[in-house]
């Protein structure tokens, strides 16, 4: 009597999920199929598209360096991916299993810039880069967001969990302190490095404020200044179903790549509530 | 490798173990204090001495602050920066904690309703942000083309001086809902099932055990959600920038309506290049930031000891 009660109001609540899911999900389903619409099958009402209409994306590879923004995107958030999880790495160990004088002070002076708005530091970004031509360039992108004090807070508190013992063992055989970090550290933390690596690969992946500033040709754009400004400036209308497009684009494989590390994205972001 | 070769040399050198170690230490901490103090403090202090300033004039003058003191523009987008908080932050809260609940009641397919939900937070804001603005869009957006369809009277959403923010919140709300449940579903897990079986020996219904049990020791939970809501809100550009710029709209427009403090600082210092009245606006921008933080350091009573 009791399990055919809570069957049933379980029933619901898969109801009520399902009903949540496609509000959610409606806008993506929206933009891929507006990808293969035609510009006036746009004033129809009407979800599916009078034909299938490939047009915005022959556009968007023949026409537009959608390509080469996304390439751009990739080198950008590969390379600040791997700068982070080696420096942050190196820092949170140095700041977990070093003693010396300072550390405090600069373990918090490290964790107060989190508390630093980008808004603030674009301006001054900005004529740095001004002063040393790294306007325009993957260098002027990129060198705001090395290192970032989260990943450093993050990677101390995973290597105060590692044990000692290993890492004296390898000093009495005689191993430099380098060397300990990497080849018996850095391997014990592995799943705050993935998480680490994920969070960064998508907040620099998704990145815009200080990219939009900091480039001036489209050749340097990343995918989402390239799409910001290919709506943007617009002045003929804007094209719908190209701009649809290359959001599609930019979405489905991000969906792919999400579904395949789902667990491990999930898991980073609830240890370590996400930025 | 040189580092490599110098930790190996000092170890050959006989010395304290302290004064090796605080060596080692600052060697591998060289350059990344380096990048700190000078791509992320001097930059602050930079940008506090330039809201001291003005383009053209020698000396330090509070020019820019009596200026914003009176600038409407920055006050509506201060006081739209808190409308966006008040919106969205308790909706999303709510509905995040509802959609948790739910998932964890049901046995099957929990995974998968964990990912539909956080979908929206980790796709590209800015190709996202263009979904919603077809979506408003009077003539072409699904949203009037349903209301036609319904004989309902149709809407200028993005367009309406009164409508517009609403509409990026609406869109804010759908974004960061999966955040939100996430966290939940974290804190729910923390709960001991023991509280839950001791009430129900008492007798207590889900009604009840739900107030008693379950939301107060999410507090921290609200709280920590509350605080990166609030710091996300006041730092919220890029969903504003594509939804309303261009030519086919205004940035942070119609007439200011949903421009924020992020959004004003960007018109101010990259399209006018007023580059020291927009540091004095990110300057009360880190103020308010500061404040959260102190908040939040109060009520979590987090300590950080080493």
């Amino acid at each position: 009597m009791l399990t055919k009660r809570v069957k049933i109001s379980n029933i619901f609540v898969h109801l009520f999920l399902w009903i949540g899911i496609v509000f959610v999900a409606f806008p993506f389903l929206w933009m891929i199929l507006s990808s293969f619409k035609s510009l006036p099958d746009f004033y129809q009402f009407g979800l599916l598209p009078e034909k299938l209409d490939i047009s915005s994306y022959k556009y968007i590879f023949a026409e537009t360096e959608y390509v080469r923004w996304y390439a751009n995107s990739f080198l950008i958030a590969v390379t600040v991916t791997i700068t982070n999880l080696l420096f942050c790495g190196l820092i949170g160990y140095t700041f977990a299993k070093f003693d010396f004088k300072g550390k405090r002070i600069w373990f918090v002076v490290i964790l107060s810039t989190m508390m630093i708005p980008t808004e603030m530091l674009v301006i001054p970004w900005y004529v740095i880069s001004s002063e040393l031509n790294w306007i325009d360039s993957y260098w002027g992108i990129m060198f705001p967001g090395i290192i970032e004090a989260f990943g450093v807070f993050l990677m101390r508190q995973f290597f105060s969990g590692v044990p000692n013992d290993t890492l004296d063992a390898a000093r009495i055989d005689g191993m430099g302190e380098f060397r300990i970090w990497w080849k018996i550290a850095m391997p014990q933390v592995k799943a705050a490095l993935s998480a680490l690596g994920i969070l960064t690969f998508l907040g620099n992946w998704n990145a815009y404020l200080w990219p939009v500033i900091v480039t001036t040709t489209s050749d340097m754009r990343t995918l989402p200044v390239g799409i910001s400004l290919y709506g943007t400036s617009d002045a003929g209308g804007i094209q719908w179903n190209t701009i649809m497009g290359m959001s599609t684009l930019a979405v489905v494989p991000m969906i792919i790549v999400f579904l395949i590390f789902q667990t491990r994205i999930v898991e980073g972001i609830s240890l370590t509530g996400g930025k | 490798m040189g580092q490599k070769n110098k930790a190996g040399f000092f170890s050959r050198i006989p010395m304290k173990l302290k004064t090796r170690q605080a060596i080692i230490a600052y060697l591998f901490l060289f350059i990344p204090i380096l990048f700190f103090v000078g791509i992320r403090i001097s930059p602050t202090l930079y940008a506090f001495s330039m809201s001291f300033t003005v383009r053209g004039e020698i000396g330090y003058t509070i020019e820019n602050y009596v200026k914003l003191v009176s600038d409407e523009e920055f006050i509506r987008s201060i006081v739209n920066t808190l409308l966006y908080f008040i919106i969205t932050v308790p909706i999303q809260l709510a509905i995040g904690l509802i959609i948790a609940l739910a998932i964890e009641r049901v046995n099957h397919f929990k995974w998968f309703y964990r990912i539909m939900f956080f979908l929206p937070y980790m796709t590209s804001i800015v190709a996202v942000s263009w979904v919603w603005r077809l979506m408003y869009d009077p003539h072409n957006g699904v949203l009037n083309q349903v209301l036609k369809f319904l004989h309902l009277p149709q809407q200028d959403w993005l367009s309406d001086p009164k409508q517009a923010l609403l509409s990026v919140s609406a869109m804010l709300i759908w974004q960061m809902i999966g955040f939100s449940m996430l966290i939940f579903l974290a804190g729910l897990k923390g709960i001991p099932q023991q509280f839950y079986d001791a009430a129900k020996i008492d007798g207590a219904s889900k009604w009840k055990m739900f107030w008693k049990i379950t939301f107060p020791l999410l507090n921290p939970t609200i709280v920590f959600l509350t605080v990166i809501g609030a710091i996300q809100t006041l730092q919220i550009f890029t969903q504003i920038a594509n939804l309303t710029g261009g030519s086919s709209g205004s940035l942070g427009g119609p007439l200011n309506s949903t421009s924020s403090i992020a959004v004003y600082m960007y018109k101010t210092g990259f399209r006018e290049y007023n580059l020291e009245y927009a540091s004095a606006i990110t300057v009360v921008l880190f103020v308010l930031i500061l404040i959260v933080t102190l908040i939040q350091l109060k009520v979590l009573n987090r300590s950080y000891e080493l």
